[in-house]
């Protein structure tokens, strides 16, 4: 397969959020800033990343009848390890993101990729996969979560650009607002792959 | 290569091999992450003294229980010298619009409340949250409360003085209980 494709499709035509409409647990829940979500993105790039690598290294020596519970311990461990990290060296985003860096165990891309992917194809071409997913899911959140930002709290990557008293439109920030904002993202993409 | 066949044997030994790497790979991080996060965890308290008692040299910690309260509370005091210079009081609520918060709450050896800093909550964005802009928290600064009735401070809807947040009155209400088990708390210290 195409290299530059196989890296590119994540973004666009197998998006996982707005395409593949995978993981919108923590993808609602988290982006109610644009720091939150890059947290979150980047964090779930690197799980993905080395999960996919090491599931395709261990695919031949694993049988299919064990194949899911050993790529969620795998996962799991890589999981644990973001965590860790996190909360030694990044503290105040470990806190914002609190519960949802656990949950990247149970998010469907990571599995989804490793079975879809990963246990298919060689560990480059399931590096590139596993890159261009989290990037295209990392956009994805930065994107929504921007938005929700902007609207929501008049600010950006926490810069506020109305008054420092003034609101923004709360509803935004709050759930129902992810899934306004989500919608209509996803409507924009499907209109601009049909055009291209 | 070709793949494994799934027969007892090999599915045993796939599966110990996998979990016997991970648990090595889990415990050799957790032991280089420990002494970081321990670190990271008191420096954040630290901060959080800093900011409602700003002068001091030493901190000596007590852990009281409150009479009103499931958990026990932190009493942070601290000393200039072999002098007193105030107590920083690690208190919480359960009474949150979603649930448990955490404050800590100074007060200057008079008894006076000189700043208050909020630790942890998951109050609503844009409503319960504002509870820590100055705007609300200040209406504490200064206040006595060994002089109000009851000793206890309120909301001006529950007949007290303080403005509620607009459209947050639990989370007011909340934070106004979280004063209070810290005023309490510091009495009971000071007795012992």
């Amino acid at each position: 397969m195409n290299q530059v494709n196989n890296f590119t499709k994540g973004f666009f035509r197998e998006n996982p959020i707005l395409v593949l409409m995978l993981g919108a647990c923590p993808t609602l829940a988290v982006t109610s800033s644009a720091i939150n979500g890059m947290g979150m993105g980047l964090a779930t790039t690197f799980v993905l990343f080395m999960s996919n690598v090491f599931i395709s290294m261990v695919k031949n020596f694993v049988p299919d009848k064990v194949r899911i519970p050993a790529f969620v311990v795998v996962i799991a461990s890589f999981v644990t390890v973001v965590d860790l990290l996190m909360q030694a060296y990044t503290p105040a985003l470990s806190k914002q993101l609190g519960i949802f860096i656990p949950l990247i165990v149970v998010n469907c891309i990571v599995l989804g990729r490793a079975e879809a992917f990963a246990a298919k194809n060689n560990v480059f071409s399931s590096m590139i996969d596993g890159l261009g997913m989290g990037l295209g899911f990392t956009m994805a959140l930065v994107i929504l979560g921007g938005i929700r930002e902007m609207l929501g709290a008049g600010s950006l990557f926490g810069y506020k650009f109305i008054a420092e008293s003034a609101d923004g439109i709360l509803v935004f920030i709050l759930a129902p607002g992810a899934f306004i904002t989500l919608g209509f993202l996803i409507a924009i993409l499907k209109k601009l792959n049909k055009t291209s | 290569m070709a793949k494994k066949e799934s027969t007892f044997k090999n599915m045993t030994i796939a599966l110990f091999v996998i979990t016997a790497v991970a648990g090595l790979a889990l415990s050799a991080v957790y032991s280089v992450t420990k002494e970081p996060i321990a670190a990271s965890q008191k420096a954040k308290i630290n901060n959080a003294i800093k900011m409602v008692i700003p002068e001091f040299e030493s901190i000596l910690d007590t852990v009281l229980m409150p009479e009103d309260g499931k958990d026990s509370i932190t009493v942070h005091r601290l000393l200039k010298g072999t002098e007193n210079s105030g107590v920083a009081v690690q208190t919480y609520t359960d009474d949150g619009f979603s649930g448990r918060f955490t404050l800590m709450v100074g007060f200057l050896p008079d008894g006076s409340i000189s700043n208050i800093e909020v630790l942890e909550h998951k109050e609503t964005p844009g409503l319960g949250t504002k509870m820590a802009l100055p705007a609300f928290k200040d209406q504490f600064k200064g206040v006595k409360l060994s002089d109000l009735p009851g000793e206890k401070i309120l909301v001006k809807k529950d007949g007290g003085q303080v403005d509620a947040i607009t459209a947050a009155t639990i989370s007011s209400r909340a934070f106004c209980d979280a004063v209070n088990r810290a005023h309490a708390i510091n009495k009971k210290g000071e007795k012992q």
